[in-house]
Order: C-alpha cells, then structure tokens, then sequence
C-alpha cells in the first residue's frame, strides 16, 4: 500500500515533479524534497500557521494539506515573495519595525499577510489582527508585526499610486 | 503526525465518486476541506484507506439566493463571508462564520464537511437547525433530501449514510432579526457554547423564535422550548429567563477540558440571552 506517485505542482512560478506517497503533507515535501525551507513546521496539528503558503490564491496551512491535494495547484511560500537581493515590501517592513524576535513565525507571518494585503489593500489594526489570527508568534507579543504590516501597506499602496 | 497509507482519488464527477464508495465500502470516505479529517487521520484517529478527494466534482459549489436560498457542500466557510448577496439574505451565515476557526482554516474548510462531520463541536448544524434547513444527499440510489433537525442522532452518527454524499444545504431566506452567539477559549477554538437566534417580530411581541445550541450535548440541540417562551412576549427579561430555562432542560453538556458541566450551563444562559437580545434588538 505505500505506493509513492508522480505529483507535478508548480512552486514559486516553477513546474517541478515529485515523488511521494499520496499520504505526505505537502510541508515535507517542501521542505525535505524541495529544499524550500522557508515554511517552517510549529505545531504540526493545524494551529500555529508557520507552515502557511499560498495555493490557488488562498492562504493554506501546508500541515493541513496531502501532496496529492496540491497536484496541479500554485504555490507560493516566502521564498516566492522575495529574496535577500530583492525584499518584498513586507520582508524589508518587518525587518524596519522588529516584526521578528527569534523568526521561526515570520515565513508564515509574511506569506499569509501577503494574501491578507491582496484582499484587504489598508487594513486597520483590527483588520489586521482578525486576519492574521491563524498565525501565532511566541515572541513579539504582536505590536511590531501589526505595526511591520500597517506600514507594508503604507509602502505597497504609495508605489501602486506612484505606478498610475 | 503521518497518517496511515491511503489510495487517493481525484474523481471528477459524482457518478465516480459513488462508483468508488461502491466498490470500497466502509474502507472509502470522501474528503472536502480535509480541515476535519486530517487532524483525524493524522491522529490515526480516522482509518480511510480509499480517499477520495471531491475537489474537482462539479456541481458542488454554488450559492443561489432567492426565496429559498441553496448553498453548495464545496461553498467554503470563506466563500460565504466573501457573498454579499448572501450576507443581505440570511447574515446569520456570515456573522458565524466569521467565529469559525481562523481565516486559513476558513479557505479550507465546507459547509458540506462542516455539516456531514457529526462533531459537536462543529458550528454549522446548530445553525443548519436555527433555519431549518434541509440537506440533500445523493447516493446510489438517488437523491434524498434530510431535515437538519432529524439529521444528528449522536457524536459521529447522522441521517446520511456512508455511501451518500451531501450535495447541498437549502432553506427558506429567514425572516426578522438574527444573532450567532459563541464563546470560546481563543479565535480557532471550538465552542465552549453557542446559539444560533432568529426572531420575527410583530409590533412590539415576538412572533416566532428558533434557537439552536452547539457543543452542548452530542448533538445540537434545537430547543423548541426556548424558541416558545418567547413568542407572544415583549422580549423583557423575564422572556428571556424562561427561554434560557428551557433550553437548560433540552442540553446535556459533559465536562471537558473547556470546563465542568456547571460552567457549560452558566455560560449557555449567558451567550443564549446575548443573542436573544442582539436578535431582538434587530428584528
Ligand atoms: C484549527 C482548526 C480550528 C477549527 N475551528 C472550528 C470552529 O471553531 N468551528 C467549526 O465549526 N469548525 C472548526 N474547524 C473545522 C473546520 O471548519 C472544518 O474544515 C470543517 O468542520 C469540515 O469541513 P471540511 O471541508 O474541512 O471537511 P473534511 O475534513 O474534508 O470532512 C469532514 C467529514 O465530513 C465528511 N464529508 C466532507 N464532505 C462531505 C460531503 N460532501 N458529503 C458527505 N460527507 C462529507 C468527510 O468524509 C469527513 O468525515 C476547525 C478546524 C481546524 C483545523
Ligand atoms: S505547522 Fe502547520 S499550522 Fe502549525
Ligand atoms: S518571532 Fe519568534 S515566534 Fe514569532
């Protein structure tokens, strides 16, 4: 029975082919078959949102989530966002305003404030903390991440403007 | 956390999807969200050697407005919030499902499975009962159509049967004014308890009142009762006491790690008369 399959997603804007039993949770096989590492594993159970990436548009916790659920979807981790040479606005804002401590959340944090951004383009602190309610972090107490996110929007709607 | 080995399906069609529980059995079960049965399965607490997975099934998703209002089983927890038509029609739907889980559950996670599960702790079947909604089931021999409030028998135990799939959820556009109630530890969490109130008002009485109650006992539980003392009242405080003593007598909560069976009662009568009071206050 522990038949492993062919599963083709595209991550990060590339097709790439995997393969893995039906059964694996699609953070393994980001992380330990693809080397994308930017997901990190908290709570394993559904709670903490570190594992968050986008899929499809919607920001999924890829604990929650067998590989062959996600064949022939769009995925998205922070590795997608933006990189070392070439910051997302929101990487480069929790990095101005200490929206990270020790950083384990902050993958998780950023990929699902990327969405929340997409829908909500100048969220207010309670929009913020409502939509960002599946992502724990044990260190900041918050503040700085609802803050690091408000100026994000800040920044990402002033370059829209200037864009037009 | 692995779950034990499964064969994974990806039927594009109904008619796949029942030729596959056919053929299985017991050994297949279909998976919506997956935001209840992976935690289960993870947990080994559920054994499904055949999944099947109804993502790509047509014909599932869906809300049609009307005097009867149909919302597909695939229709997500987030598609409804995000329905303003819907929100207009019947905004008990999207003000529970605002208190559901976390905004990455509520990609996920369905009506359809949201209702199907069985879990008590689930918010939709107390809902479902407050708008006496019916739920269509289609299965080997055809479709079948079950009242919400004959729906739960006990924890995991409902009116479908394991080779019928939930279709759809469809009730009449609710009148007067509603209210979902629910306290619970942290956002994501369950309900320690909830209550789902529509009320009609006529003049200054009640006209008519439905009540339904989550993660009291292991079902919802509809209370007629409570929904009775009021009708026919103002609403005062002494309406709302008799109806929160009524619904009292119809739950059966057991203590848990959200707290003792006293406390359940107490914070019952506590969220109960908020929302008859929120209800009323928009009838
Ligand atoms: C962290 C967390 C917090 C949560 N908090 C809440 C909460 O506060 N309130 C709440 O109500 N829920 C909560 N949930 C559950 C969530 O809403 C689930 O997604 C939902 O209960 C089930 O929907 P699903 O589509 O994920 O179903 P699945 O997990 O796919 O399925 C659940 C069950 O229903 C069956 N099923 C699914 N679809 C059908 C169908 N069409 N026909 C027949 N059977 C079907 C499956 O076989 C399975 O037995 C939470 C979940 C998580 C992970
Ligand atoms: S690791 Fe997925 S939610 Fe915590
Ligand atoms: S920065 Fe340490 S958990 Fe959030």
């Amino acid at each position: 029975m522990t038949q492993k399959n062919q599963y083709k997603l595209n991550v990060n804007g590339q097709t790439v082919e995997v393969t893995a039993e039906p059964r694996e949770l699609l953070i393994y096989t980001l992380r330990e078959q693809l080397n994308i590492t930017g997901p990190h594993i908290g709570c394993e159970t559904s709670h903490c949102g570190a594992c968050t990436v986008t899929i499809d548009g919607k920001s999924v916790k890829s604990c929650t989530m067998f590989v062959a659920q996600a064949e022939g979807k769009e995925i998205t981790t922070i590795e997608g966002l933006g990189g070392p040479d070439a910051l997302h606005p929101l990487q480069e804002a929790f990095k101005e305003h200490h929206g990270l401590q020790c950083g384990y959340c902050t993958p998780g944090m950023i990929t699902r404030a990327s969405k929340l951004l997409e829908e909500i383009p100048n969220p207010t602190e309670e929009e913020i903390r409502f939509g960002m309610a599946g992502n724990i972090c044990r260190c900041t107490g918050y503040q700085n991440i609802v803050k690091s996110i408000k100026a994000a929007a800040a920044e990402i709607n002033a370059a829209k403007e200037a864009a037009q | 956390m692995i779950p034990a080995s499964f064969e994974y399906h990806r039927p594009n069609d109904m008619a796949g999807v029942l030729s596959i529980l056919e053929e299985h059995g017991d050994d297949a079960r279909v998976m919506a969200g997956g935001h209840s049965l992976i935690p289960m399965m993870k947990l080994r607490m559920a054994d499904v050697p055949h999944l099947i997975d109804l993502q790509d099934v047509g014909g599932l998703g869906g809300i049609t407005v009307g005097d009867t209002i149909t919302i597909g089983a695939m229709v997500t927890q987030s598609d409804i919030i995000l329905h303003d038509a819907l929100a207009d029609a019947a905004p008990i739907l999207r003000e529970a499902s605002l208190q559901i889980a976390d905004p990455q559950v509520r990609y996920m996670g369905t009506v359809g499975g949201n209702v199907a599960n069985g879990d008590p702790g689930n918010d939709m079947p107390g809902l479902m009962q407050c708008l006496d909604a019916t739920f269509t089931v289609v299965g080997p021999n055809g479709e079948r159509k079950i009242p919400a409030r004959d729906f739960y028998e006990a924890a995991y135990m409902t009116g479908r049967e394991d080779d019928e799939v939930m279709t759809a959820v469809s009730f009449a556009k609710p009148a007067g004014g509603h209210a979902y109630e629910k306290q619970k530890r942290k956002i994501g969490d369950y309900a320690t308890a909830a209550a789902a109130v529509q009320i009609v008002k006529n003049g200054g009485t009640c006209a008519s009142a439905s009540i339904a109650m989550t993660n009291l006992s292991d079902t919802p539980v509809y209370s007629a009762a409570a929904g009775d003392a009021l009708v026919g009242t103002s609403v005062d405080g002494d309406a709302i006491k008799a109806a929160v003593g009524a619904m009292l007598n119809d739950i059966d909560p057991v203590e848990d790690n959200r707290g003792p069976v006293a406390f359940k009662r107490h914070v019952a009568g506590v969220i109960l008369a908020r929302a008859i009071e929120r209800a009323w206050s928009r009838a």
